[in-house]
């Protein structure tokens, strides 16, 4: 009943002679927001795209919503499932991209609309009233019609935000959703984050904003070099983190911050 | 020089100058006059021309040629958008098969092509389903099969590399957040990355086009009726040459013109969403 949206067990990933994960157990409770931070580097981007299948694990196992992420067992044997049924895992976590990644030739709106008629085969009138609303709710209602090009970043990334929402996720995935954008927008897209967060969604957030972390976060993973250096409430983990590597992170993270400021 | 607060936008401004352009503009003239001279004093009857330009024959070839030219490029394109999918097939037998097809059927010449299609009964005296349905290769390898055939495959050879290119400029953020809204490749194929990928390919593919269209004169070495062949055709009868050869020109023109006229508002209309020059923040 109370099992976790997310469970990350031992889960390892190389590519080539790049070993990207090793050993990552993470576990993501329902309504829960987990910040992943950590150098660059260390994999945190990675694993998020294990989540959403967009790379498939080599070694542990990846439970998403109770299920198996892109394998299914048969008598010890494991066999890589067909596109379809990881199409189908897929569409239960949405996910906001560092570079937005809206499509270039729809508007806000279609961008929004696009997966629940053709993914999901929602009625048209269903799916636009729901993306009005849910432009309505990034602040962003007077920009239906606009192409991602007449839109900032910021609110390039808020329909995004938008058209992720609009599958009825029960887990967002957020990827560094505002490391490409100017200082100026990072706090409307932050707004925007912390009200999906109020509402109970499940989110993983891998991020560089301590603050959003220390504020939003119920839980906080430290990664460095491919693995979990430590877990454990914002305050633990941002405040008074046990690891060396964690305590260095952060000093180089606060001191970078006070000479941009 | 002592600066001094003049204010430009009050000051009369000089005009410039172009001799270049005035010289160049002249020497232009002069070689059109002269070519209008030698024209006009030269061995052709303008009348036969002017005959000749809406003849029911001519007419007819061009009609064969669009014809020709359009039914080629669409199968060719089709061809063409599978072969180029099949290339990233992680599949190696597919893989394979379009990379061979590319290189056979773009590197024949295209006449020989042509000849072989038409004397394919040579090799198969018979072609069909055995016990089902047969025929003489002969009787069904008219000039019109053998060249939409010659021409199909020839173009969807050169078109799947126009076609691959173009998909590969589709950025890969965009194939991934199809993915992350459950989309399968098929369906991201026709709804994200395709669109995307044919505002790109619409340039080369109208060249590729036009291309065609001119190219398709060759298929009068084997006995059909497009423009080039019946123009030379009437004039081993009226030997009129230059006046045959100018009315089938002034139609390639036409026809060419016709297309461009299409690919510019086919532009137009991809063109939606996406910026050109300045650049939005």
């Amino acid at each position: 009943m109370n099992s976790p949206i997310v469970s990350a067990q031992r889960v390892s990933k190389r590519f080539d002679k790049f070993q990207a994960l090793t050993d990552v157990s993470i576990d993501v409770e329902k309504g829960e927001v987990v910040c992943i931070v950590g150098p660059s580097g260390s994999g945190k981007t990675t694993f998020l795209r294990c989540i959403n299948q967009l790379e498939s694990i080599d070694g542990g196992s990846l439970w998403v919503d109770g299920e198996l992420a892109g394998y299914r067992v048969e008598a010890d044997v494991v066999h890589r499932l067909p596109d379809k049924e990881i199409a189908r895992q897929r569409h239960l976590t949405g996910m906001v991209f560092q570079r937005f990644n809206l499509f270039p030739h729809r508007t806000a709106l279609e961008n929004i609309i696009e997966g629940p008629i053709h993914v999901l085969r929602q009625p048209r009138r269903e799916a636009l009233d729901m993306a009005q609303g849910l432009l309505a709710r990034v602040g962003l209602a007077a920009k239906a019609g606009s192409y991602p090009s007449e839109l900032s970043g910021g609110q390039q990334q808020r329909v995004a935000i938008a058209r992720a929402l609009a599958m009825k996720p029960k887990l967002m995935l957020f990827d560094e959703p505002t490391s490409a954008l100017d200082a100026e927008l990072v706090g409307e897209v932050l707004a925007v984050m912390k009200d999906v967060a109020a509402t109970g969604m499940t989110m993983v957030v891998v991020t560089h904003e301590l603050n959003f972390a220390r504020e939003v976060a119920d839980k906080v993973v430290f990664m460095s070099e491919g693995r979990v250096i430590e877990t454990g409430s914002p305050d633990r983990v941002l405040t008074n983190p046990e690891e060396a590597r964690t305590r260095s992170f952060l000093s180089a993270v606060l001191s970078g911050n006070s000479e941009a400021a | 020089m002592s600066i001094v607060a003049i204010d430009i936008a009050q000051m009369k401004r000089a005009k410039p100058r172009h001799y270049g352009r005035w010289l160049g503009a002249l020497v232009l003239l002069l070689c059109l006059g002269y070519l209008v001279y030698a024209f006009a004093v030269g061995k052709i009857d303008w009348g036969t021309v002017g005959n000749y330009l809406f003849h029911p024959r001519i007419l007819w070839a061009v009609g064969m040629t669009i014809f020709l030219s359009v039914v080629s490029m669409t199968i060719g394109v089709i061809i063409g958008t599978f072969t180029a999918l099949g290339r990233s097939s992680r599949n190696p037998v597919i893989s394979s098969i379009a990379a061979f097809y590319t290189w056979l059927f773009r590197g024949a010449p295209i006449l020989l092509q042509l000849l072989i299609w038409y004397n394919l009964a040579l090799i198969f005296p018979v072609i069909g389903i055995p016990g089902i349905w047969e025929a003489d290769t002969v009787r069904i390898m008219s000039p019109l099969a053998a060249a939409l055939i010659a021409f199909s495959l020839h173009e969807g050879a050169y078109t799947s590399e126009v076609i691959r290119s173009g998909l590969l400029s589709v950025d890969a953020g965009q194939h991934e957040a199809a993915k992350s809204i459950g989309m399968s490749y098929g369906l991201a194929f026709r709804r994200i990355i395709g669109p995307q990928a044919l505002r790109i390919v619409i340039p080369p593919l109208s060249n590729e086009f036009i291309g065609l269209l001119k190219m398709s004169a060759l298929a009068s070495v084997i006995g059909f009726l497009e423009l080039t062949g019946t123009a030379q055709d009437i004039y081993y009868v009226n030997t009129k040459i230059m006046e045959m050869l100018f009315v089938a020109t002034a139609w390639y023109l036409v026809v060419v013109s016709m297309f461009s006229l299409g690919q510019f508002w086919l532009e137009r209309r991809l063109a939606r969403g996406f910026v050109y020059g300045g650049k939005h923040g």
